[in-house]
């Protein structure tokens, strides 16, 4: 069946599962959220542990996730891969150095003779959780609001945007007040579903004051989010697109993402249904005493994150849009590897659902008993 | 032609370098470690001594702390792909993308899961599944070694794919190629196994540390027992992969395989240097004697080239300017070549800018005369295709010593380890105390000798590095040349504090 399929499916399928997965580790930055609120929930080296040990059971996961969506956007969408990390450099560099300090600070915070002390390695996490989302925001945020490059016809990038003769490569993303509100939002929402995590995962009968705090940051991270949230979305009703007609010209074209919201009614469905999941989540853990919200904020948040995704890349639109030269913008169409790479990385995501059921299986098997203080005091991070 | 800025280009080969060898200093030890993790887990389970669970959670928290830098230093390399070789990562995307998403999907999340139960399982789930995830984090770290070696052999040895002159990029034509390439194949299993290898020494130094000092005397001998069966099996496979990757660099990259021999002129029955010092003026296509000194082994390198005793044997000389007499090629020739067809790829572009089919249709017919040829196009002097010959000659001498010198460690460790004599031999220990040094310069040498030996070539003799970059400032790289210096050596010196610490610690007060 899969050999069946036509390039144009394989590639809107492709982006779709890419969307998935971003979506997915949007969800997964529970963990950023968590780490930026360490220094705000945990008053006591108890608290501080029973969060670090809580968050860093899932360390690895947003980590993995970002690293498959990247080795993913390389195998279907190279020319996206090179044009964009090749030319937004900045942007994607410190990224990933917050990556890399997270990545240790887990396992070497509380060890002993750790070199830089247990401080540094809590602000390592609290700039991947911080600096790392809000810079992931601005770049996802260039899908709908382009970029400044152009592509020669050998597809190589030239990037050109300077501010006092310096070129940026990419940094001005984070000048865009659009990008720069769905870095913030994506930020505070990570703040919320990890402090709705952390509220599931550990056992709070002996922290009573850490339970309090956690509810309160649920509502007041949610609280600062909604009005970047709400500039997001009605930006994103008025906003001109990027617009790609049947000779492949692009062209600016007016309330293009509202178009596509029209064409594909499932589409805002979807979104309101997870702005309404987000909102409960943070109900009924901030006023119904329940610690389940992070599965209806999570859920809610793969959903708006698959729809920020899916939207500026299909009806007609270009997907990494320069502002330089519409003709350079990219769609899933120009950019994509050949059928016979998207057929084969098609049979291999096949094993998407195994590889999803075992993660799923081992997530509820670690967390169906929370977190208590015992356990923390004979393992922790 | 391409401008290119040739500072910038290497920066960028430096901070690839950079950041792969300080990655490479990581991931052995995870290769190994965690397999020997998952021995002494099982041995744990079969006898139920708690001596042996000690064992594992001390092996355990070394392996976690390494794992961590392991996984940080790796995430960059992943991302430079992009960063700074943008035009490669256009070029070969379509060919090598796939193994970099296939090693995301089935490896780093087997690895993601199960590490979280290998470290903060043991009360949460039964024993049996505790060691499952220890086979399985195991597993999915060498798994995510297939695939990154599959994406590297491919570049060495680049199979199952066409160029495509509309896009002007390579395109996978069959997929079982690139997986099943004979180099991707070898180099794995030379890979692995030398890891295993790396993290037998790991286990044996820091255990004959325990002996010298006569602290945790008991958990030290098992240790040594369990690293020196794996560690002497494992140098059985790397000594035969090695001489099958040897026999596959004949094949496919002989310019390498000149370099690392120091190997001028051709020879039948050419036998090979099991030492010497290169001759520092010899200069490609002069008459001077290569070597200052040398001490050969007759035939050997003609078996081991071409498995034949008669075989000839390029050199440097004859791949560079040609031997009419072995039909080799002269680099001038194939560059003319080359030259026409970016010549005339040029053209065929333009003439589908321009809409003019029956131009685009000749020069696509006279570029394909030459195709081949396209990435010598890019060279300006037939020399530039010699990669240097001092660094992988003298890494793969390096790493052919240490490897000949660890089956003898491995082997006399064992056998006084059974006898159970190991602390009357003090001669012994100081040995195996340095043995993970030494095991470490192996493996750099290891790398220095596959990706030295491959210059100029990004995709070996297809596209140079030099075109494979991305249209940066040199100033970029060089700052985040810099920041990847500066930070990984913190993390490093972390590293190693911490890791000596528990050591000193020792096993039942470990974490």
């Amino acid at each position: 069946m899969i050999s069946n399929l036509d390039y144009t499916t394989l590639q809107q399928l492709w982006w779709i599962i890419i969307a998935i997965v971003g979506a997915l580790f949007l969800f997964l930055t529970l963990v950023q959220g968590g780490q930026t609120l360490l220094w705000q929930i945990a008053k006591t080296d108890l608290e501080k542990s029973l969060v670090i040990t809580c968050l860093g059971r899932k360390w690895e996961m947003p980590f993995t996730t970002l690293v498959l969506f990247g080795g993913a956007l390389f195998a279907a969408f190279p020319k996206f891969y090179a044009t964009s990390f090749g030319g937004a450099y900045w942007v994607w560099m410190l990224i990933l150095f917050s990556f890399i300090i997270q990545a240790v600070s887990y396992e070497y915070r509380k060890k002993p003779d750790n070199l830089l002390g247990a401080r540094v390695y809590e602000l390592f996490l609290f700039i991947n959780g911080s600096l790392g989302i809000l810079l992931i925001g601005a770049a996802v945020g260039t899908f709908y609001t382009g970029s400044n490059f152009t592509l020669d016809l050998y597809n190589r990038v030239t990037w050109d945007y300077t501010l006092a003769g310096i070129n940026l490569r990419g940094l001005e993303a984070a000048f865009s007040l659009f990008n720069l509100c769905l870095g913030i939002f994506l930020v505070f929402n990570a703040r919320v579903l990890g402090a709705l995590y952390l509220l599931n995962g550990i056992d709070l009968s002996s922290t009573p004051d850490l339970e309090s705090r956690l509810r309160r940051q649920v509502w007041s991270n949610f609280f600062i989010a909604l009005p970047f949230l709400l500039y997001v979305l009605i930006s994103l009703l008025t906003m001109k697109g990027f617009n790609v007609d049947n000779t492949g010209t692009v062209s600016l074209t007016a309330s293009k993402y509202l178009s596509t919201l029209l064409a594909m009614p499932y589409l805002p469905i979807i979104l309101l249904c997870g702005i309404i999941l987000v909102i409960y989540g943070v109900f009924s853990s901030s006023f119904k005493q329940s610690n389940q919200g992070i599965w209806f904020s999570g859920l809610g948040t793969i959903f708006t994150g698959l729809v920020l995704l899916i939207l500026p890349a299909f009806n007609n639109t270009a997907f990494y849009p320069s502002k330089l030269d519409l003709q350079s913008s990219l769609t899933i169409y120009n950019a994509s590897s050949s059928m016979l790479t998207l057929t084969i990385m098609t049979y291999v995501a096949l094993g998407i659902p195994f590889v999803l059921a075992y993660v799923v299986y081992v997530w509820k098997l670690m967390d169906s008993k929370k977190l208590t203080v015992d356990e923390v005091n004979e393992e922790s991070y | 032609m391409i401008d290119v800025d040739l500072s910038m280009v290497n920066w960028a080969r430096g901070q690839f370098a950079l950041t792969a060898m300080y990655h490479w200093i990581f991931v052995p030890l995870t290769l190994g470690l965690s397999f020997l993790c998952a021995f002494f887990e099982s041995i744990y389970l079969r006898t139920g001594k708690e001596e042996w669970l000690s064992i594992t959670k001390f092996w355990m928290t070394l392996f976690g702390i390494n794992f961590a830098i392991g996984v940080a230093t790796g995430i960059i390399l992943e991302f430079q792909f992009g960063t700074n070789w943008s035009n490669y990562s256009w070029i070969v995307g379509d060919i090598f993308g796939a193994p970099l998403a296939i090693e995301g999907i089935f490896a780093f999340f087997l690895e993601a899961t199960f590490f979280a139960v290998m470290f903060f399982g043991w009360n949460r789930v039964s024993k049996r599944f505790h060691l499952f995830s220890t086979w399985m984090v195991a597993i999915g770290s060498n798994l995510s070694a297939v695939w990154i070696l599959v994406a590297n052999g491919w570049m060495q040895n680049p199979v199952g794919m066409i160029f495509n002159p509309e896009t002007a990029r390579f395109e996978m034509h069959d997929f079982a190629q690139v997986v099943f390439n004979p180099v991707a194949v070898s180099k794995f299993v030379h890979t692995s196994s030398s890891g295993f290898l790396m993290a037998s020494l790991f286990v044996l130094s820091i255990s004959c540390w325990y002996l010298i000092k006569g602290r945790h005397v008991q958990m030290a001998k098992k240790s040594i027992i369990v690293a020196c069966v794996f560690g002497l099996l494992s140098s059985g496979y790397v000594a035969f992969t090695g001489d099958e990757s040897a026999y596959e660099v004949a094949q496919k990259q002989p310019m390498k395989l000149a370099a690392v021999e120091g190997l001028y002129k051709g020879e039948t029955k050419a036998g090979i240097v099991a030492a010497g010092i290169l001759n520092p003026h010899k200069k490609p296509g002069d008459n001077q004697d290569p070597f200052l000194i040398k001490m050969q082994i007759p035939y050997l390198l003609s078996i081991l080239a071409n498995r034949s005793l008669n075989s000839f044997v390029p050199g440097i000389d004859d791949l560079v300017y040609g031997n009419a007499k072995q039909g080799i090629e002269s680099v001038e020739s194939k560059m003319i070549k080359g030259k026409k067809a970016i010549k005339n790829l040029a053209l065929f572009k333009q003439a589908k800018k321009d809409k003019d089919d029956p131009k685009a249709k000749l020069a696509l017919e006279k570029f394909k005369e030459n195709q081949e040829y396209m990435g010598y196009g890019y060279l300006n002097n037939p020399e530039e295709s010699i990669p240097s010959v001092a660094i992988p000659y003298y890494a793969f001498h390096i790493m052919v010593t240490l490897g000949t010198l660890f089956p003898i460690i491995f082997a006399l460790f064992l056998f006084y380890g059974l006898k159970d004599s190991l602390t009357q031999k003090r001669w012994l220990l100081p040995i195996g105390l340095i043995s993970a040094f030494l095991g470490l310069i192996a493996q750099q040498s290891g790398w220095v000798v596959a990706e030295v030996g491959r210059q100029p070539w990004a995709i070996y003799g297809l596209l140079p590095v030099k075109v494979s970059t991305t249209n940066l400032a040199v100033g970029n790289v060089q700052t985040t040349f810099f920041m990847f210096l500066g930070l990984f050596t913190l993390l490093l010196a972390a590293e190693i504090k911490i890791m000596l610490k528990q050591i000193s610690i020792g096993p039942s007060e470990g974490r």
